[in-house]
């Protein structure tokens, strides 16, 4: 019989469901098989031009209905659309769901088309006052709903069945791990049964791209596109702007195991701790990196010795790598270049908001089917970074706990531990 | 009583009556304190405006200061003002440690950029080509993260050294109202023993009207008290540039370091009505049965944005309940969105700590309450969607 409460006294966590969607494709089977078989979504832009753009290669969605209609759409049809897949495999009823929403998305931002459809729709001299005289005669809500913060959460909230106020959430690159996190601490607190934590990402706009690109952060390995992801390589030069979204059904093991749900995985412990060295850059030391590592350990009761895998954040950029390396050598000493360690970024890349919940279901993937999807793209080993990083192919291994990392701008750091098994 | 209550021993305020509870509390009880109004500006909208503030007083480092927009700027300032107010200002064991949920919107765009573009599309085909050029050349490298939503929290941490975990809510007024919730339900629980919770609304910035505009949300025309601006030209509400952050402790973290109490924060409640069905006064009236009101007389601390559909939803509520007695912050300081709700609960706990009500804010529409507020009530429902409320208690 499996323990309800952990070493802490808190009710366990399981999940009992998974959704995901990537530029791999729609759901678990399409995105595991991709997956493991090295495969990389990384592709040409096609969505809007790329004159005068350093960066022409990008992991966006671009075969959902809403994938040209504005980032808020397509944030929304890839929360939807991951979200429906875990509250059915969790076998809850789709419209009646019975817990809070936690919603990682990037801030919301009206779209130049519509700033610009507002612009010429009047005669003002002045362009900002042109644009609220128009913007207060529209006969729509569409163009506000797309520009207000809670709206997406809101639209999931009446889709699901979702109780209370939804918390619509952003820590940068952390933010699908931070999803997770408040869902474990809301289950934990017994607030709930259970929980929605989505992370959803469908802003890939050609500002998006060229902030990024301003902030020197964008791989322009533009050709082939496929191998511009290189995360832990030498000639990594940058990360690869991508979209997508994950879910997970978050409930207490003893809600789960009442109602006879099949438990996929288990949120042991999430840990966090923020930088406060720099907005784009990790204190030299590392030690806010290593703080979250730690943290997440502990909560989880769990030693350095008893992770078999980490999904890495390995974003492809020279100071994340490096950094990473450098944080988790030193919480894991001389065992670090014997756990193996993959990033799922070298295929889809970088989906930003989404990440730290996509990474989440696939660790939970590898427990479960004992196969670590490995970097592709490790043709040139950095030699500073001594990392068995699953080169190139998959492994089959015995997996019963993950360490997944999630580091983001302004100084975020979430980190969150799995296991295959209740204990 | 219990260890793991929740105290406020930290309160920063701005607004455009002043900054710091002190000035709050002078102003807002003073007899006949006026708005401060800008008309011209932003004409036809009225905004309540920033006051003067030397940002050197709680941002030391110039080069900090410029890499944020004055959202971020507003709201690292607010910060800091309440972690001086609750003596950890300078203390890094106690900053390192602690835990933050900030309530943010953001999208301080660069307008003179974004008009420069709209301006050559009128002799521009090719809009999508345009956007590239002008993008790649014009944009300040930094903007990006001069306006991004958690980057307030990211130069809390840089500027205060608050590092414990670092958590932003994005939801306009519910973002606010969960910020709190959360900082609260994790104290409470014993995951944290102090917190730092709060928001900002910077809204000179014509993108900030736009977000209530594009719903055709706001007043025109002649200011009027937040409770009486239904049938006036527009959507009712007035938006003001202000900031409030709190520092939440257990009690016995508090007691511990003999910190000045101003008040126990009670039951925190947050509701999503769904509106377009009738369900606003339904929920309200569900939240109010939550927060086990008290038989006596009760101040409320009301942030009614002046919204028509939420304000008399609101209103009719309050009225309902014949011990309430509403206070609409509003009229004074302006709706300030993600900051309305910790806004709410600060003044609602200023007024516990100095044992004395706020005198009425609209002579016309409030009504005078007598005693000593013991328990007061903090709400916020947002001019669109999501509400919430909490009760303030003497500690």
């Amino acid at each position: 019989m499996a323990k309800l409460k952990d070493h802490l006294g808190r009710p366990v966590v399981a999940v009992t469901g998974i959704g995901v969607v990537t530029s791999l494709g729609v759901g678990k089977a399409d995105n595991w098989a991709a997956l493991t078989a090295g495969k990389s979504g990384i592709h040409p832009i096609t969505r809007f031009p790329i004159d005068q753009l350093n960066t022409r290669i990008s992991g966006m969605v671009d075969f959902l209905p809403s994938s040209s209609k504005g980032a808020s759409a397509l944030t929304y049809e890839l929360a939807e659309t991951a979200a429906r897949e875990a509250v059915t495999e969790a076998g809850i009823d789709l419209d009646d769901f019975g817990g809070p929403l936690f919603l990682a998305s990037p801030p919301v931002e009206l779209d130049w088309h519509d700033r610009l459809a507002l612009y010429k729709g009047g005669d003002q001299p002045d362009a900002s006052e042109r644009i609220l005289d128009v913007a207060r005669g529209l006969n729509s809500s569409e163009m506000f709903d797309s520009a207000q913060f809670g709206t997406i959460a809101d639209r999931l909230s009446d889709a699901f069945g979702t109780t209370g106020l939804p918390i619509t959430l952003s820590t940068a690159c952390a933010s699908g791990a931070t999803a997770i996190q408040l869902g474990v601490e809301a289950i934990r607190r017994g607030e709930c049964e259970r929980a929605l934590s989505v992370g959803a990402d469908g802003s890939a706009t050609a500002e998006a791209l060229i902030r990024f690109s301003l902030l020197s952060a964008l791989s322009t390995s533009n050709d082939p596109p496929e191998k511009a992801s290189k995360p832990f390589s030498k000639d990594r030069d940058g990360f690869v702007l991508a979209e997508g979204s994950a879910a997970l059904v978050l409930e207490s093991l003893e809600s789960a195991l009442a109602r006879g749900a099949t438990v996929l995985g288990i949120l042991r412990g999430c840990g966090e701790k923020a930088d406060d060295f720099h907005r784009t850059r990790s204190k030299p030391d590392g030690s806010p990196a290593i703080a979250a590592v730690k943290a997440a350990l502990a909560d989880a009761g769990l030693s350095e010795d008893e992770i078999d895998y980490i999904n890495a954040h390995g974003t492809s950029t020279p100071e994340n790598d490096k950094m990473e390396h450098l944080s988790l050598s030193t919480v894991f000493g001389e065992r670090i270049s014997q756990i193996p360690i993959s990033s799922n970024k070298s295929m889809i890349g970088h989906t930003l908001s989404a990440a730290g919940a996509i990474e989440a279901a696939f660790s939970l993937m590898t427990m479960r089917e004992g196969v670590i999807p490995p970097t592709i793209n490790y043709d040139n080993p950095d030699p500073a970074i001594a990392l068995d990083v699953v080169p190139n192919k998959k492994r089959e291994a015995k997996v019963g706990t993950v360490l997944s990392n999630s580091f983001g701008f302004g100084g975020q750091n979430t980190c969150l531990v799995m296991a295959r098994e209740p204990v | 009583m219990t260890s793991h209550d929740v105290v406020i021993t930290g309160i920063g305020l701005v607004s455009s009556l002043g900054e710091g509870p002190d000035a709050h509390w002078q102003k807002l009880t003073a007899t006949g304190t006026k708005p401060v109004l800008d008309a011209e500006r932003f004409a036809p909208y009225t905004v309540h405006p920033l006051p003067e503030i030397d940002w050197n007083l709680q941002i030391a480092k110039r080069g900090d200061q410029r890499q944020m927009e004055t959202w971020q700027r507003l709201g690292t300032y607010t910060a800091g003002l309440a972690l001086d107010d609750a003596g950890i200002k300078t203390d890094e064991a106690l900053c390192s440690t602690m835990d933050m949920v900030v309530a943010a919107g953001g999208g301080e765009r660069d307008v003179a950029v974004d008009n420069t573009i709209l301006a050559a599309s009128e002799s521009r085909p090719d809009f999508d080509v345009l956007l590239n050029e002008k993008l790649t050349t014009e944009l300040r490298p930094t903007l990006f993260l001069a306006q991004l939503s958690n980057l307030l929290a990211g130069n809390i941490s840089i500027v205060h050294k608050v590092t414990g975990s670092s958590r932003t809510f994005m939801g306009e007024e519910g973002a606010g109202v969960a910020a709190v919730e959360t900082a609260a339900a994790r104290v409470r629980s014993g995951q944290s023993t102090h917190m730092l919770v709060g928001g900002a609304f910077q809204t000179e910035h014509p993108d900030m009207l736009l977000g209530y505009e594009l719903g055709a949300y706001l007043h025109r025309g002649a200011w009027k008290p937040v409770w009486q601006r239904a049938g006036s030209e527009g959507g009712g509400v007035v938006s003001g540039s202000g900031g409030a952050f709190l520092v939440l402790e257990s009690r016995e973290h508090a007691e511990k370091r003999n910190a000045r109490v101003y008040a126990e924060l009670g039951p925190v409640r947050s509701g999503r009505a769904r509106r377009k069905r009738g369900e606003l006064g339904s929920t309200i009236e569900t939240l109010l049965k939550a927060a086990n009101l008290p038989q006596s007389q009760v101040l409320a601390l009301s942030g009614a944005s002046g919204g028509h559909a939420a304000t008399s939803a609101e209103k009719a509520a309050i009225d309902a309940h014949a011990g309430l007695t509403a206070r609409g912050f509003g009229t004074l300081t302006g709706h300030m969105k993600e900051a309305q709700f910790p806004f709410a609960v600060a003044l609602a706990a200023l007024a516990v700590h100095n044992k004395a009500p706020y005198p009425v804010f609209d002579a016309a529409s409030e009504r005078n309450f007598d005693g000593i507020p013991e328990q007061v009530l903090a709400t916020a429902v947002g001019y669109h969607q999501f509400e919430g409320l909490a009760l303030v208690s003497a500690a």
